[in-house]
């Protein structure tokens, strides 16, 4: 039966590291501003923008083109 | 009608067209030059119209050449690289963050910049050698963003924030949760073998998860039964920690002995909930501020002209008596002074309200916070910022006083009585036991104290109010904390503040009074005033009818007297009574413009303030329970027209100087009333701080309001009623949790009395009452909320 020490130092041990993980959350400011990372994360990569920055004008051609055929 | 692509603001008549995009002012214009350039543009496609227009900044930052200043501001230096925090009140919108943290794209010195929303702060990072801290403002301000800069930012250090709420909750979750774990075996097979073996284990491990609990997460509440008991106060800390310290002491006594397995769980579980109350009542509108004083509003640093004519800038602390200041186009005057140059027009909107600026000619006194509306002018130091007379209410001793303090909430005066009740129901059932088996007697006394711990008591008002608080907040509401709520639903006086407060600053009602104007005169008139920038030019360029376009051919604009236009042989002077040549003084008191055509006095545009809408109907109701009065700093002109508007006999105070206000509320304070004052100018700080509950009325939130309970956002003025109503109900729900509460506790008394209470039980009833007060009064508030919209 000492497989029951075993058993709670382990389940002692992973519940002393998640409270260890929000300890160092805490103090490193992370619940301060629990608004904007929710605003944050939805921005695109600024490569992928610059990208479809460059490519918005030939769709907007394109568009163009169509409209003129069906002229 | 045009919207400006950049700010959305309605572009007029003159719209400009760049990039196939409409823009209401150059300004925009830049702002999205810069962005494109940049391959920014994105922040159009995440929000349309989001941006704000960039004012006019020359030599306004000046100061911040100055290390002395600068070093004041900066956060973090190691010689390469610097931080600085800085607010900046036109954050609004995802695209304002997506921009800001793109800075680095706009300048190659920004290595990092960070936006705090709720805060609305920015902190950025940038190197030394790249940018200075001035240019960085200036960047911020050229894009539409521009930093508020105070003397109060100049005066606090560092600022940290108090997160030990999160770190005692963090505690007390993470025991609860495993003492449950630990606890659990125990409540179902007792007699087993291999748990009879371990049962120590298991207790004294139960035990060390308690002992952090108890002395870190709860040390709060010790402290303040302390503090109450050693002022003589029976608060609700009180009971709450009588009950922890028995729980405690009897679930180790226990455990020590080998007597039962403690109340371990129901300890950590009810200081969980408790703290999880604690935390939710602790909504705060990061952004706002309720403690400003004249600090806020004033500028670190001015410009002073030396002996030899030079402008040099000076520290605003550092001004002498005797000094000459240069004060430019929208700056603010620090000090009081005499004004040296020709005229001024002062905006005294910060200090009383008052939309219209005054007019000051050489040699008359200035006042410290008053704002220069045209052009720069130099004025001499007569006092030093804290000797000025606006400045020295802050010396007042009401500022010193805490609010919160002297005020016994309904919760501590139910704790009072309720400390009583418990005591002696534990005596008496004590008592009882010691004659019939005195063995139970002391599980008897110590049952009554655990079980009647007033937990669900103490939770009813922090999620009541908490909730509320956040209610409001949605209807645009701001209060300071959720002991305002309770404040006021107790007041029984109102009292109003009239220009600003019941008076809008942004329009006025405008009529003309003299010989009728013909349709070229009109035309005229409306082409004069198209070109002047003057606020009251706008005011009634807005009100005139449409007419054609036709360019002047001649157009002069006299600063501080009016403007003249010249079109086919006609001419047409606007301004002031002597600028038009009209000698007869009118008896008005309110503001005018006077018309001449071609050297004949036409008549005058006389300016009202305009009432918000609903002053009547706010009055009206809030008199029938309400005292009310309106007490204003400026002179009668307008004591016909508010008789007529508000309630017959409502009693109407004018000249009313700011420390008069103060001195009115404590007035009627001293007859045992309960005063709410509602005002907005830096000239109410001393009235709302000194009454009950100070409301102060923002037309833009973003802008500064001075030190209050509350702010109202100036669109929901006519609600008011409706909330201080909606108080009165959060108070009742209060006391509907208070009954509830105590049939649970009625319920946990017959177990402890009769000297039945098992642990299980206990870990029962204790959740299973504060949960269900918490259900109900979120439930009872959002019903209420509901009724709000």
């Amino acid at each position: 039966m000492s497989v029951i020490y075993l058993l709670l130092t382990i389940s002692i041990v992973v519940a002393l590291v998640f409270f260890a993980a929000f300890i160092i959350s805490v103090r490193s400011g992370q619940y301060d501003d629990s608004y904007t990372p929710s605003v944050r994360m939805l921005f695109e990569d600024e490569l992928i923008k610059t990208k479809a920055a460059k490519s918005d004008p030939k769709i907007k051609k394109s568009i163009q083109l169509n409209k003129k055929q069906k002229l | 009608m045009t919207k400006c692509y950049h700010c959305s603001d309605n572009c007029g008549t003159t719209a400009i067209v760049f990039d196939e995009k409409n823009f209401c002012c150059n300004g925009c214009k830049t702002v999205y030059e810069i962005f494109q350039t940049n391959d920014l543009t994105y922040f159009y496609d995440l929000q349309s119209g989001a941006g704000t227009s960039p004012k006019a900044i020359e030599g306004k930052y000046d100061f911040l050449d100055s290390d002395k200043i600068s070093q004041r501001l900066i956060e973090f230096d190691d010689g390469t690289i610097q931080i600085v925090n800085l607010f900046i009140p036109g954050i609004h919108c995802s695209s304002c963050i997506w921009v800001l943290e793109n800075l680095k794209k706009l300048h190659p010195g920004v290595t990092n910049s960070q936006v705090d929303f709720p805060k609305k702060m920015i902190r950025v990072t940038f190197k030394r050698a790249g940018i200075s801290l001035k240019d960085l403002v200036i960047l911020l301000a050229r894009i539409g963003y521009e930093p508020y800069i105070s003397l109060d930012d100049y005066d606090k250090g560092q600022s940290t924030t108090d997160r030990s709420i999160l770190y005692k909750l963090g505690v007390a979750g993470f025991a609860f949760g495993n003492i449950m774990f630990l606890s659990f075996p125990e409540y179902f097979e007792v007699g087993e073998f291999w748990l009879d073996q371990y049962k120590g284990l298991f207790r004294w491990l139960m035990f060390a998860f308690s002992l952090p609990v108890v002395f870190y997460a709860g040390s709060d509440y010790f402290i303040s039964a302390y503090k109450g008991l050693r002022s003589k106060l029976l608060n609700i800390d009180v009971p709450i920690a009588l009950g922890i310290l028995v729980l405690f002491l009897r679930s180790s006594f226990e455990i020590a002995f080998n007597l039962g397995s403690g109340f371990f769980d129901s300890l950590t579980g009810l200081i969980f909930f408790l703290l999880i109350g604690r935390f939710f009542q602790q909504k705060t509108y990061s952004f706002l501020s309720f403690e400003r004083d004249y600090k806020s509003y004033f500028p670190i640093a001015v410009t002073r002209l030396n002996e030899k004519k030079k402008e040099e800038t000076v520290q605003v602390y550092d001004i002498k008596r005797g000094d000459r200041l240069l004060i430019r186009n929208k700056e603010l005057i620090p000090v009081d002074g005499i004004l040296i140059s020709n005229k001024a027009q002062i905006d005294y909107s910060f200090v009383t309200g008052e939309s219209e600026p005054v007019k000051k000619n050489s040699g008359d006194k200035v006042f410290a916070g008053g704002r220069q509306t045209y052009g720069a002018i130099e004025i001499e130091t007569l006092k030093s910022v804290s000797q000025s007379y606006l400045t020295q209410l802050w010396s007042n001793s009401v500022f010193e006083k805490d609010k919160a303090t002297t005020f016994q909430t309904l919760t501590d005066s139910i704790g009072k009585r309720f400390t009583i009740a418990v005591l002696t129901i534990a005596f008496i059932a004590a008592s009882f036991w010691m004659f019939h088996d005195s063995s139970k007697a002391l599980n008897v006394f110590t049952a009554v104290l655990i079980i009647a711990c007033p937990c669900a008591i103490a939770l009813a008002a922090p999620f009541t109010l908490g909730n509320m608080l956040r209610i409001f907040g949605r209807n645009k509401f701001y209060l300071k904390d959720s002991g305002v709520i309770e404040q006021l639903a107790l007041i029984d006086t109102a009292i109003f503040d009239k220009t600003g407060t019941i008076t809008t600053t942004q329009s006025s009602a405008i009529t003309y009074e003299g010989m009728e104007l013909t349709a070229e005169e009109e035309s005229l008139l409306k082409n004069t005033l198209r070109a002047s920038n003057h606020p009251l030019s706008r005011s009634l360029y807005e009100l005139l009818k449409e007419h054609n376009i036709e360019t002047l051919d001649d157009y002069t604009e006299y600063t501080g007297k009016g403007v003249h236009g010249v079109k086919d042989k006609s001419d047409i002077k606007v301004g002031s009574a002597d600028f038009v040549g009209h000698q007869q003084q009118s008896d008005y008191k309110s503001t005018a413009v006077h018309v001449s055509t071609n050297d004949l006095y036409k008549g005058c545009f006389v300016f009202h303030n305009n009432y918000r809408e609903g002053v009547s109907e706010v009055f009206e109701n809030m008199g029938h329970y309400l005292d009310l009065a309106v007490i204003s700093g400026d002179n009668e002109g307008e004591k016909g027209r508010l008789e007529k508007l508000l309630p017959k006999l409502t009693p109407l105070f004018f000249n009313q100087k700011p420390t008069d206000k103060l001195e009115f509320i404590k007035e009627l304070q001293a007859n045992d009333k309960k005063v709410l004052m509602v005002g907005d100018g830096l000239n109410d700080a001393g009235a709302l701080a000194q009454s009950n509950v100070g409301l102060a009325i923002s037309e833009n939130i973003n802008v500064f309001s001075p030190a209050c309970d509350g702010i109202l956002d100036a669109t929901k003025f006519r609600y008011l009623n409706k909330y201080i109503l909606a108080s009165k109900k959060a108070m009742k729900i209060i006391k509907l949790c208070f009954v509830l509460s105590l049939m649970y506790n009625v319920v946990g008394l017959y177990f402890a009395v009769t000297g039945q209470l098992e642990p299980v039980i206990a870990a029962i009833l204790m959740p299973l009452s504060s949960i269900s007060i918490v259900a109900f009064a979120t439930l009872a508030t959002n019903m209420i909320g509901k009724k709000l919209n």
